[in-house]
């Protein structure tokens, strides 16, 4: 037997797949509509489900009736969840479900239920802290250093307030599955993200065995932290499937309900003072925050305060979590962290407009009070050059004259993101095709496309030559995409799996070289002696020798023994400029220029990466000028649960985003770093700065609509 | 969705004669780009739907000495490919560009621009036209960032159309037509604003369709829309000014001021033309008739940007007709 296995990522010099910018494979199926969601499926004698939501935010049932909807003709079951007696928490919670042979029956059944409520008094906007009555938990502070001290010693101080609101995740393929229960079997067909793990939500819930839940998806259309669990509707689609005779229930959640209840990313507000010495040295934070993430309350990570900069000597944070009646948070692409990154930012900004100096040199000078001070400062050298800070850059509203005023800004963010758990099985045919399994789900961000290019490298075959099998509770756990982890999971797993397969080949071949296994080498689609090419035979001849065995192996990666294998590990920075021009006149913010430059470790494919960060990019142009929950506090109704209030940017609003993906060899010696969410985290904060920077004062509260800018304005002229 | 009749006559009074006396009885459907999301949403449930795409002497641009005459069903497409609205009235084809999305000029039309319904949120929640909560509006202790800061009450909503400014500045008239005989009404007087919930905010009556636009010649008539709308993607504008100028050499002889998006209905801002009638089109006119387009403005608790964007937007609307745009 040979040694254990080198399991170590090929030198960068020696890749032949790894590293290149290749197109995802599944772009073209997707764009042209071939690839098939679970919300297209149409399976045989299918049943559309519908719910019944409450229209209060509080309120007490105080009868429900759904005896017409039982009756309509083509309802094939009813459930109500809530009874007489009942308290509803929410506009928006799920009070009934049913199934019917169309949708249309289930929509006109839904409307024949009758509900007789007792209307409760009600809260559902946090924004005034002084209103909220006993709905505010505080959580204590946090103090270190000497605040108070640092206050009076300092050159200067900053005072401000901030706020940004709940947003919500707006997948554009809502919350929802078919789902099938016959017997003790369920066929199952959720939007998740989290293929292998939600199995076990259906099968507690019905009482069956988690393994004869069977789990497929194979495309997703947006989770961002919010498509974990089963849900409500998973599992009242499942006991509708078993209450109509085992046939298909097809529930995903339309529009205004994916916006009111699927989720959302808690609000923060806040009241922030800073102090400074004259050379932009920081010497103290003090912070008192509040958000909500409905009706559980807080849920934010204040001890991310001061972000990134968390070893600014001084410190003192005080959060209010407060609780309301609206739909709980979930988590949210960086949970915590474009929030807490907007804030801080926000006020080291002001900071250093209150000393007339450069934030970015304000930002460079602070850096020893971050965890990676050289990394920062060669990432923010590579922001300024593509930017052209210092040439661009003005002190704060010195933007010339005419109503269209530029301005750059900047911020900084961290994530984790080292690979989670993973297994994967690896298969050689005899026929040289090779398989990979494992029960991962591609959310869109290239997981799939991942998975073959590392296979291709080990096996030194074109990445034509791998099928990957994912999507599907059958294949090896391979764990929920969550925390930026899967990338750093899925290829160590992927990577270990086809080396030891590769070793099982390696050792048949090894026997007609007539070599040690050691010896051999997997490169362009032949086995090879090393330093020895003439000695080799193609990869198809070398399966032969299979006869009609294949070859099986799995692969693990083990998040507690990766850092000492080097494949994947975790921690990463990056850092966004913006560079903005607002109409004065208007109030509207327009996007000329968002730079991102963002490590992630070893970059697999420079191309999908991009579009990675492009995204983020995107998604933090609509925090930052268009997207927002809005709430009545009369009706205790989401007044936009729709695309046409909840605004998010369209092609014509995002500039020109340029990414800049930090590859240097000692990033990549690291091993894969995740990098969906730390790319997702500074671009609102750092478009909050431009603006504030061209318009010469702080507009605090995001987005930065017409209305706020306008209102800011007016502001510098009182 | 509620359960319809649907009819799809091929002659106008075929239609007409599918028409009810009441509203609810039936109604039309041309590019359905809101007609079905209201009926989607229960806001809307006809008896029956009347298309009236297939009616054919209701489409069609004709262009003559006599000025404009735009079928309902021709779509904001057809209007901004039209060389004549984009050469003689610039103020209609911006107003038409501004609807951001091509699949929504490729399906609306003219006549359904003006007979849509509004965007008001609480409307669309199901509390009402008039957004009534125990007979109090909920728009004025709401968020009514996007409501109306001229001539609200009882209603508060925003006129959607977004032609209707335009129309109006140039002096256009529409045609209503029933079984029983017709009526041609200036677009101004087209618009209402409500004063009950059972009253709409248009002239038409349910048993009416309308069939034309009919704009005056506009040559040499200047004339311009100015849009101030946040996303530069399909977004609902926030303010928007048309403005027809006719000029007797440098002066100007008559002023047409009309504002979108700011009242229940297209607001004519009758102060504004005032400070530019008789007067050259210089830029301190402008800015004074810029300034008047605020007076008499009754802003809401959340909404009196809303007045500075009309002062800008007539500005640049002025600008714009001017040549300095």
């Amino acid at each position: 037997m040979p040694n254990t296995p080198d399991y170590h990522w090929p030198p960068m010099d020696k890749r032949r797949v790894m590293g290149k910018r290749l197109d995802r494979l599944d772009g073209i199926a997707k764009s042209t509509g071939a690839a098939k969601y679970n919300s297209d499926l149409k399976p045989e004698g299918m049943l559309f489900g519908a719910l019944l939501t409450s229209p209060y935010a509080h309120a007490k049932v105080k009868s429900i009736d759904t005896s017409a909807a039982e009756k309509l003709a083509g309802v094939t079951a009813v459930r109500a969840i809530v009874k007489a007696g009942d308290e509803l928490q929410w506009a928006g919670q799920e009070m009934v479900f049913l199934a019917a042979t169309t949708e249309e029956i289930a929509n006109d059944a839904v409307r024949l239920i009758k509900v007789d409520y007792e209307v409760m008094p009600h809260l559902v906007l946090e924004e005034d802290l002084s209103k909220v009555g006993n709905r505010a938990r505080p959580s204590g502070e946090q103090a270190t250093g000497d605040t108070e001290k640092a206050f009076q010693e300092a050159d200067a101080t900053s005072e401000g307030s901030y706020g940004i609101p709940v947003l919500t995740h707006c997948c554009l393929e809502p919350h929802g599955q078919t789902i099938a229960i016959k017997g003790d079997r369920a066929e199952y067909f959720p939007s998740t993200q989290n293929v292998y793990g939600i199995a076990s939500d259906i099968g507690r819930a019905l009482n069956i065995p988690i393994a004869n839940v069977h789990v497929h998806m194979d495309y997703m259309g947006g989770g961002f932290g919010s498509k974990f669990p089963a849900d409500r509707w998973g599992l009242e689609s499942a006991e509708l499937s078993k209450a109509s005779g085992g046939r298909p229930v097809k529930l995903f959640l339309d529009r205004a309900t994916e916006l009111t209840i699927a989720g959302n990313r808690p609000s923060v507000f806040a009241k922030v003072k800073t102090a400074a010495k004259k050379d932009g040295t920081i010497t103290a934070w003090q912070s008192e925050t509040w958000s909500t993430g409905g009706i559980g309350g807080g849920n934010l990570n204040a001890a991310l305060f001061p972000y990134v900069f968390t070893q600014v000597p001084n410190r003192r944070i005080n959060h209010t979590a407060v609780s309301v009646n609206a739909g709980a948070a979930r988590a949210w692409r960086a949970p915590s962290h474009p929030q807490v990154c907007f804030i801080t930012c926000s006020a080291f900004e002001d900071l250093a407009a209150k000393i007339n100096m450069d934030p970015l040199d304000m930002f460079l000078k602070n850096l020893n009070y971050t965890s990676r001070a050289d990394l920062y400062k060669f990432q923010f050298a590579k922001a300024a050059e593509l930017m052209e800070w210092k040439k661009n850059w003005h002190p704060r509203g010195d933007s010339g004259n005419g109503p269209v005023k530029r301005g750059l800004g900047l911020a900084l963010g961290t994530w984790g993101g080292a690979g989670h758990a993973s297994t994967c099985k690896t298969t050689i045919h005899p026929d040289a095709s090779v398989e990979v399994e494992l029960a991962t789900q591609d959310l869109g961000t290239g997981t799939r496309t991942m998975v073959a290019m590392i296979a291709a490298e080990t096996f030194g075959l074109p990445i034509s030559a791998i099928k990957v099998k994912l999507g599907d509770n059958a294949y090896p756990n391979s764990g929920g995409s969550g925390g930026s982890t899967t990338v750093g999971g899925v290829t160590s797993s992927t990577r270990k799996a086809s080396v030891n397969a590769l070793t099982k080949l390696f050792e048949v071949v090894a026997k007609s070289l007539n070599v040690s296994a050691d010896d051999l080498e997997a490169v362009d689609q032949r086995i090879s002696v090393k330093g020895n090419p003439d000695k080799s035979m193609s990869f198809a001849q070398a399966c032969q020798k299979l006869g009609v065995n294949s070859i099986s192996e799995m692969g693990a990666n083990e998040p507690a023994k990766a850092p000492q294998e080097g494949l994947n590990t975790g921690g990463v920075g990056g850092v966004q400029m913006a560079d903005v021009s607002v109409d004065t006149e208007t109030g509207i913010v327009k996007m000329n220029r968002l730079v991102a430059v963002q490590d992630c470790g070893l970059v697999v494919n420079p191309k999908t990466a991009e579009s990675q960060v492009y995204g983020a990019c995107i998604m933090s142009i609509c925090g930052a000028l268009y997207e927002e929950r809005i709430m009545d506090e009369q009706t205790g109704r989401v007044l936009n649960p729709d695309m046409e209030f909840y605004k998010l940017a369209g092609i014509g609003d995002i500039g020109e985003i340029i990414v800049h993906m930090d590859i240097r060899e000692e990033m990549d010696k690291r091993g894969v770093v995740g990098l969906g969410e730390p790319c997702a985290i500074g671009g609102i904060a750092a478009i909050a700065n431009a603006v504030a920077n061209a318009i010469g004062v702080r507009a605090p509260r995001v987005p930065l609509t017409p209305a706020r800018v306008l209102a800011a304005l007016e502001r510098r002229t009182a | 969705m509620q359960a319809f009749e649907y009819a799809s006559p091929s002659t106008l009074h075929e239609a007409l004669a599918l028409l009810g006396s009441q509203w609810g009885e039936a109604d039309v459907l041309a590019g359905g780009t809101d007609q079905i999301s209201l009926m989607k949403d229960f806001i809307h449930t006809p008896k029956r739907v009347v298309n009236i795409k297939g009616v054919k002497e209701l489409g069609g641009i004709h262009h003559s000495a006599q000025g404009l005459r735009i079928g309902a069903t021709v779509t904001f497409d057809e209007l901004a490919g039209n060389p004549a609205v984009r050469t003689e009235y610039p103020a209609l084809h911006s107003a038409v560009m501004g609807v951001a999305s091509p699949q929504i000029r490729n399906m609306g039309t003219a006549g359904g621009d003006l007979c849509q319904r509004p965007r008001c949120w609480y409307y669309r929640r199901g509390f009402g036209l008039l957004a009534l909560q125990d007979g109090k509006s909920l728009v004025p202790n709401g968020d009514n960032r996007y409501h109306a800061i001229f001539g609200g009450g009882p209603a508060y909503f925003v006129s959607p159309s977004s032609l209707g400014p335009a129309l109006i500045a140039l002096g256009a008239k529409v045609k209503l037509v029933s079984a029983s005989g017709q009526r041609v009404i200036s677009a101004e007087k087209f618009f209402v604003s409500p004063q009950n919930e059972s009253s709409r905010e248009t002239a038409l009556l349910p048993n009416e369709i309308l069939t034309e636009i009919q704009v005056p010649p506009a040559r040499g008539v200047k004339n311009a829309t100015y849009e101030i709308r946040q996303k530069e993607a399909l977004d609902w504008p926030l303010v928007t000014a048309s403005v027809a100028l006719q000029m007797q050499g440098s002066t100007v002889s008559k002023c047409s001021i009309v504002l979108g998006h700011v009242a229940p209905t297209p607001w004519s801002a009758a102060k504004a033309s005032q400070a530019l009638d008789g007067k050259a089109l210089t830029p301190e006119t402008i800015q004074q008739a810029a300034e008047a387009a605020g007076d008499g403005a009754t802003p809401l608790s959340g909404n009196e940007y809303k007045v500075k964007l009309a002062r800008v937007a007539v500005k640049r609307a002025l600008l714009e007709a001017s040549g300095k745009g």
